[in-house]
């Protein structure tokens, strides 16, 4: 029995091994081919051989010169996606604990419609929703981008599913304590939400570093735009933006790779804990 | 106390704070959501041209038999039956494997496998698009130059095409979706599965007769998840051909064709009847689905 668990660990070992080489494949194709000139790639393809006395960090150094508005559109992306998650996760919350925590009239009404809008994907009302917010006269402006995703359904549906768990006789001894509504929800409610908030920090942050479409169709000035539309721009059928574009779709990955590093235990704790439930 | 003044009295009463909760919700439903609806229902019954629209009945939505659009809805349908069809039973099985006692390492693996999810669909794009080229040189040419095959045009011919589509999604989202599966397989008891391995059952048994069925809920949701993602496609086959231009529509979806009226031809009267339409669509789903499986909120609340 131990010697049959032990080959069988073995086989699982491998197999994840290979699933791991085929899943990171595609990433250090990327980072090898952002030491090669981009010339290069246009010639010869994108592929593993490396010609080391050629290969250098001048795409970095390219990408850092300033020359080029790749660091316009980062900073476009920081400041879209922390000012989105922050305001998502507080709108977010707020909502989620009131539909946990109170027995009031329409709540069930409010949920459905949460369910629903979940389940309608955003692409359904891509047209009215940017003559809405062009007639808001918002193209071009990040509160374009974020605005219409100002509460988010997936996070409400998630926040009221972890604090369903809470038993509600917390709310009543801090009434009895004197505590205001809003002091329970700030005080006593946001503290105990902690790994939630980091599991749905990393959900969210994730989908608004990464969001192309919309942001694609509300801004369209170069100076703008944010990281994923800026890199898609340089996708030009005569490839001189490769050197750009390579290396710039590495150094896009950092921050959200660095987020979810740090962040990771609590993602998954915080996904095991308001997660599906039957 | 009687100091308060009433209103504020008022908005601190037990009544009123849950609807100061979830008015953020509400508001941007109605600014956003229910507006937008609506107005696009109204649009579609409108032909609009600057500030003069004006009614002109069913008009618009004779698209529904225009040719593209039934070929694009025809690989918005196809692609999501196959992405579920790869995406459902896959991450279950890693997930189980992953799961189970013998395994090592399992946390380092299962951040690696999860992390593609947190890469855009851009660089996604960006590197299966070029990993797929048509030079003898790219990537995917070599590999199968090893086998002696001569170097294909990956992204010409629609068997191809739907290839390195069904690649990209398997690539981003088997991570994510096992990890659901994972969070599944926390809450189901280990002795479950002491007590069937004492009464002789093997593993594949325990796998159909327990972890199957009592992870239920979690393959609903991510059948949900996965139906309305593939109905949604659009992003991955914009980045593969660097714009909503696949030869001869090849990989044309249905929010591709509504893109192209709505944004590239500016037709509001015809991009609002699609997106009417895929609404609509999305319903019929919405329902079929929850009468199937019984709604995963329906039995909590």
């Amino acid at each position: 029995m131990k010697q049959k668990n032990r080959t069988m660990s073995v086989f699982l070992f491998i197999f994840f091994v290979i699933v791991a080489i085929i899943t990171l494949l595609p990433l250090a194709l990327l980072a090898v081919s952002s030491l090669r000139p981009g010339s290069d790639l246009m010639r010869y393809g994108l592929n593993f051989s490396i010609d080391w006395s050629t290969a250098s960090l001048n795409e970095y150094k390219l990408l850092f010169s300033g020359a080029n508005n790749y660091f316009t559109w980062y900073k476009n992306s920081l400041i879209v996606t922390i000012v989105q998650v922050a305001l998502a996760l507080f709108l977010s919350s707020c909502v989620g604990y009131g539909l946990a925590m109170y027995d009031f009239k329409g709540k069930g009404l409010i949920f459905g419609c949460v369910l629903l809008v979940m389940m309608v994907p955003t692409e359904v009302i891509l047209l009215p929703l940017y003559r809405l917010i062009n007639r808001m006269h918002l193209i071009n402006n990040m509160w374009g981008i974020i605005l219409p995703y100002l509460v988010v359904p997936m996070l409400v549906f998630f926040f009221r599913q972890y604090l369903m768990g809470i038993p509600k006789d917390f709310l009543d001894a801090a009434r009895v304590d004197g505590c205001t509504e809003y002091g329970i929800f700030f005080r006593i409610m946001i503290p105990l939400m902690k790994p939630s908030f980091a599991a749905m920090g990393i959900y969210q942050g994730m989908s608004s570093w990464n969001n192309f479409l919309w942001p694609m169709i509300v801004t369209n000035s170069i100076t703008k735009i944010t990281l994923p539309v800026g890199l898609q721009s340089l996708l030009s059928p005569y490839g001189n933006n490769y050197d750009i574009l390579i290396a710039g779709s590495c150094f896009a990955i950092i921050p959200i790779l660095i987020l979810f590093a740090m962040f990771q235990r609590y993602f998954i704790e915080g996904m095991t804990a308001g997660g599906v439930k039957g | 106390m009687k100091k308060k003044s009433f209103f504020k009295k008022l908005l601190y009463s037990q009544k009123v704070a849950p609807y100061v909760f979830v008015a953020p919700f509400v508001i941007t439903f109605a600014v956003f959501f229910a507006y937008s609806i609506v107005s696009m229902i109204i649009m579609s019954f409108q032909k609009v041209a600057g500030a003069n629209s004006t009614f002109v009945g069913l008009e618009n939505y004779r698209v529904l038999t225009n040719s593209i659009f039934i070929k694009s809805l025809k690989n918005s349908i196809f692609y999501t039956i196959v992405s579920c069809a790869l995406m459902i039973p896959i991450p279950l099985v890693l997930a189980a494997m992953l799961n189970s006692k013998p395994m090592k390492a399992k946390a380092t693996f299962r951040s690696i496998l999860f992390i593609p999810a947190l890469t855009s669909v851009v660089v996604a794009g960006v590197v299966f698009r070029m990993m797929f080229g048509e030079l003898e040189g790219s990537f995917m040419n070599q590999v199968i130059g090893v086998f002696g095959k001569d170097p294909i045009i990956w992204l010409r011919t629609p068997a191809t095409v739907w290839l390195v589509l069904y690649f990209v999604c398997l690539w981003r989202w088997t991570g994510v979706n096992m990890m659901y599966y994972l969070s599944g397989l926390q809450q189901i008891p280990q002795d479950l599965y002491e007590s069937a391995s004492i009464d002789g059952a093997s593993k594949w048994q325990a796998f159909w007769n327990i972890t199957v069925p009592l992870l239920k809920p979690t393959i609903v949701y991510v059948l949900t998840i996965s139906i309305f993602g593939g109905m949604a496609m659009f992003s991955e086959s914009y980045m593969l051909f660097n714009g909503n231009k696949s030869p001869n529509n090849v990989a044309t979806t249905l929010v591709g064709f509504l893109y192209r009226m709505a944004f590239e031809q500016n037709n509001l009267g015809i991009g609002s009847a699609i997106g009417v339409t895929f609404l609509a669509i999305v319903l019929v789903v919405n329902v079929l689905q929850l009468a199937l499986n019984g709604t995963f909120s329906r039995k909590e609340r």
